[in-house]
């Protein structure tokens, strides 16, 4: 693997609860992120799956210090950047820019396309001179697709896939080596959504960008990733090359998610074989014991209520099923993918 | 077409499957703004008999959950204004009744399920409240009555302890739990025909298999109609029995599940098939669709996919085309396959 970009170890985000008005004290703490640990290579696409309330968005906004973690690291090329603050600070986040899921909130309905995408000229001046903003910003516009001359136009002037674009050049102004996207297609059509996925992918091979690609759409993740990490209730569950994950997945929360993905061909729906999960996801407030998934496993044994699962390769198994899966009866399953 | 309308007691008869219950004709919608008129809906037509389930798939503005709610009678008159059309519920239109009539129609014969059951439900009423509304407002059901049915109703949706939960919020369920809430809602009086406008967009996947699992094993149950509304062609593939493409408000293609993934007649839906990323392969660069949308105000000429189709032509430009019945290589009808292409047989055959 090329050389890590972005280390992430054991990050921890808690956001207290706290009682009384006067005299606050902390009850407890709803453990948004608790203790995950990637790596993330230059030039690669790392996705990152799980369902609402899993941590992903927590996760993007301590990456991008946001949201400031309650304990762990992340290092860019090998420097912690979750304690810095002011200039160092600002220096580290040119490096590191955001896409966001919501082109309809995340753009100022006031300013003109051109102050939003060159915004980040005025923090970081050093990028674009004064006397050439005008002109970066039309290069920019040109980059993702857009007429250069819909410099002047305001956001509601643009269809959803137009903004997202929009958002998109905002993020490649300050030339970033990394852009985490947080669900970055999920509100465009269908038929717009190929558009933009196309456009993130050409981008990256344009210009050398590390993606940190947030979704709940597994298809979606699996065609433009390189490496997939699969989260549940604050902990990474499961990571891997996308064949090691889509193929061979040996965590049950993976196998049941991929299971429930309904595929567009109706050819052979009867005989596919879907896990059902019971119940819903329990509360970040007070997680399971022990593996966090075990209340709605079908594989869960009294070992796991008391011992917490290590994220690592299973010494047991072969081939692409050997991958960093957190579960103590790893294993793949025993039927093929329809 | 004509079935005498079968009498309806108040206890309910059975369906029997294959009935024809639901059937649009030539439906035209359109809203009147200070932007101008947006022809919303141009000529809708689709049917749905007992037992089946009807897929209505497209994308934002394509008209789907307008024709929904003109048949449910829930739409906003003005600026909404049904120009032409009919909607036929067991031979009868609809859109002929008065609004008493409807009313005895509306959730009792025909119900429907939304996408956000958040904002569906009301907040300051407990879900026992508002599931036992349905039987104290239609079938002058005392509060306790009601709230024995409520709980029934809960435990048929399989919300668990529904005994406990049902002086419960909305806001103390979860997502999936909601919806279940709305469904049990929609099967309340148990009705002939269940409209589901996008029914599990707001959910997570594991929990969109467990409410679309619950709707199969419902309808399997009574046997009542379904239409489905929806742009997750996913979802469309696991339970449809046929499908309605629309496309600035026109049926661009009708096929029954299996005929329109393996052999579309029509350049969208071909374009569609081929711009999802598949979970089983992991494929080269999405083919996408070029062009946006249109714009409601300003259809364009001719075919309205035109602009954004690889195979038009002139005529495409110019001329509105009808929704041909499909046929294979040798002449012979496709049974309810049918596609609004000029170029169908090239897109089919080709």
């Amino acid at each position: 693997m090329a050389e890590p970009i972005l280390e992430v170890r054991d990050l921890v985000k808690h956001y207290p609860l706290t009682q009384g008005v006067l005299f606050k004290k902390q009850v407890g703490a709803v453990k948004a992120v608790d203790g995950v640990s990637f790596t993330l290579a230059k030039g690669e696409t790392l996705g990152i799956v799980g369902e609402s309330g899993c941590g992903k968005s927590t996760l993007a906004k301590v990456l991008m210090n946001l949201e400031r973690a309650t304990a762990g690291q992340v290092l860019y090329k090998g420097e912690d950047i979750s304690r810095l603050s002011g200039a160092a600070l600002k220096a580290v986040r040119r490096n590191i820019q955001m896409v966001f899921q919501d082109p309809y909130t995340s753009l100022n309905p006031r300013m003109t396309v051109g102050d939003i995408i060159g915004e980040p000229f005025e923090i970081h001046p050093e990028v674009a001179p004064k006397g050439d903003r005008r002109k970066a910003v039309q290069d920019l516009l040109d980059v993702v697709g857009l007429n250069p001359e819909y410099i002047n136009r305001y956001p509601h002037q643009f269809s959803g896939g137009q903004r997202q674009r929009i958002g998109i050049a905002r993020g490649l102004a300050l030339k970033p080596e990394i852009i985490i996207c947080d669900e970055p297609v999920s509100a465009l059509d269908v038929s717009v959504q190929a558009q933009v996925i196309n456009l993130l992918e050409q981008l990256q091979g344009e210009f050398e960008l590390s993606y940190m690609f947030i979704a709940h759409d597994l298809s979606i993740v699996r065609h433009i990733s390189d490496r997939v990490g699969v989260m549940y209730l604050g902990r990474m569950v499961e990571i891997g090359t996308d064949a090691e994950i889509y193929e061979h997945a040996t965590h049950p929360y993976t196998q049941a998610l991929l299971s429930a993905v309904p595929v567009p061909d109706p050819t052979g729906r009867e005989g596919r074989e879907r896990i059902i999960l019971s119940g819903d996801i329990p509360s970040p407030a007070n997680p399971p014991s022990g593996c966090r998934f075990r209340t709605r496993c079908w594989k869960a044994e009294e070992r796991c209520a008391t011992e917490v699962p290590l994220l690592a390769a299973p010494t047991l198994l072969t081939g692409d099923a050997r991958h960093d899966s957190a579960c103590h009866f790893a294993a793949e399953r025993e039927v093929a993918a329809a | 077409m004509t079935t005498a309308p079968e009498k309806t007691t108040a206890g309910q008869d059975r369906l029997v499957p294959g009935t024809p219950l639901l059937e649009v004709r030539d439906l035209h919608v359109e809203f009147k703004t200070r932007d101008g008129v947006a022809k919303a809906v141009n000529g809708v037509n689709y049917s749905v008999a007992a037992g089946e389930t009807l897929a209505v798939l497209g994308e934002s503005g394509s008209g789907k959950s307008v024709t929904a709610q003109t048949i449910m009678g829930i739409l906003d008159m003005p600026p909404g204004r049904v120009t032409a059309g009919e909607i036929l519920f067991r031979g009868q239109d609809m859109l002929k009744m008065s609004n008493e009539e409807r009313r005895k129609i509306r959730g009792r014969k025909i119900a429907m399920i939304f996408q956000d059951a958040l904002s569906s439900l009301n907040p300051v009423l407990s879900v026992g409240y508002q599931l036992g509304e349905m039987f104290r407002v239609h079938e002058g059901a005392s509060r306790k009555e009601a709230k024995a049915k409520a709980i029934e109703l809960m435990d048929r949706v399989r919300i668990p302890a529904a005994a406990q939960r049902v002086n419960d919020y909305p806001h103390q369920f979860s997502g999936g739990m909601r919806q279940r809430i709305m469904i049990a809602m929609a099967l309340a009086l148990e009705p002939d025909l269940i409209i589901a406008d996008e029914p599990t967009t707001a959910l997570d996947v594991t929990v969109q298999a467990q409410v679309m699992d619950l709707l199969a094993e419902l309808q399997a149950e009574y046997h009542m109609g379904l239409i489905l509304i929806t742009h997750d062609l996913g979802v469309v593939a696991d339970v449809a029995d046929k499908i309605a493409v629309m496309y600035a408000g026109r049926i661009v293609e009708t096929a029954p599940v299996h005929d329109l993934y393996a052999r579309p007649a029509h350049p969208y839906t071909k374009g569609l098939l081929r711009s999802i990323p598949r979970l089983d392969q992991k494929g080269e660069e999405l083919y996408a669709i070029k062009g946006l949308p249109p714009n409601l105000y300003k259809v364009p000429a001719g075919c309205a996919f035109n602009p954004r189709c690889d195979v038009a032509t002139d005529l495409c430009r110019t001329e509105i085309p009808a929704l041909h019945q499909v046929t294979d290589r040798d002449g012979a009808e496709l049974a309810g396959r049918k596609s609004a292409c000029h170029l169908w047989k090239e897109t089919l055959h080709g």
